[in-house]
């Protein structure tokens, strides 16, 4: 069961990923992106990270996905105004590359070992926030500054006149 | 049971085609999101290596992650708002005025 699931999320991911970059309009792409970090979340749950795979959905699907939403249908680029795409040798060559990546990555993670036991349940709430607020309370108090100063960049760089 | 390989391979395969995304489109909408989905495979390799080897510093960073791709998202797209203002264009080949 746990591998179906898996194999059918994951191929989920892949497949909403490879549309994300092809398609031309961006709209399409942002739709397509949703699909993938749902099929993410649901990886997530099937280690027993459920409080991630909620994270995952409310922060990258809910916030930053309707942002993308937002700032395309805000500029509206129309559609002959979209950029020409690069040379067919530059895509060849960018998945190649890729591949290359990706082969070596899986040669890699033979060679990783890792024990095969059942998940631990490292991602649900009760121990995250373990975790967060003894061993990792530093960077989660530096992380509060990294989003006052996103905010503040963010309203800076968006604003007509300062 | 599936083994931890898997996850990490599906994490890879997530990174390489965001990748190919950043490297072959050029439209800077497309670019943001790959970079999303490239961090997105990280995180999934974060969350397996957590979970499989019983640490909650895999949990731990991969929120750290989610918080920075957020961040991230955020300012860019806020340039992305001040360039197209400028230029009129989402064009990643016209943006080259610090080209030499």
């Amino acid at each position: 069961m746990e591998t179906v699931l898996f194999i059918l999320f994951g191929a989920i991911a892949v497949c909403g990923a490879i549309m994300v970059v092809t398609r031309k309009h961006p709209m399409a792409s942002a739709l397509y992106l949703i699909l993938t970090l749902f099929a993410v979340a649901a990886l997530f749950v099937l280690r027993q990270a459920h409080f991630l795979a909620a994270v995952q959905v409310i922060v990258y699907a809910g916030a930053v996905v309707v942002l993308f939403v937002f700032v395309i249908m805000l500029i509206n680029v129309p559609e002959s105004r979209l950029p020409v795409e690069r040379a067919t040798t530059t895509r060849v060559l960018g998945v190649l590359a890729a591949g290359v990546f990706i082969l070596e990555s899986a040669v890699l993670a033979r060679r990783f070992w890792m024990p095969k036991g059942p998940a631990a349940e490292v991602g649900t709430v009760e121990t995250m926030g373990r975790a967060l607020f003894t061993d990792y309370l530093l960077a989660f108090e530096i992380t509060s500054v990294l989003l006052l100063a996103a905010v503040i960049g963010a309203i800076a760089l968006a604003k007509r006149k300062i | 049971m599936i083994a931890p390989s898997a996850y990490l391979l599906l994490s890879a395969i997530l990174f390489g085609i965001g990748a190919v995304g950043v490297v072959t489109r050029k439209n800077v909408l497309i670019i943001l999101m790959s970079v999303e989905l490239m961090l997105n495979g990280v995180n999934v390799a974060f969350v397996a290596a957590g979970s499989y080897l019983g640490d909650a510093a895999g949990g731990v960073f991969a929120f750290m992650v989610m918080t920075v791709a957020a961040a991230e998202a955020a300012v860019g797209l806020a340039l992305l708002i001040a360039l197209y203002r400028l230029k009129e264009t989402v064009d990643i080949t016209e943006l080259k005025v610090l080209k030499w």
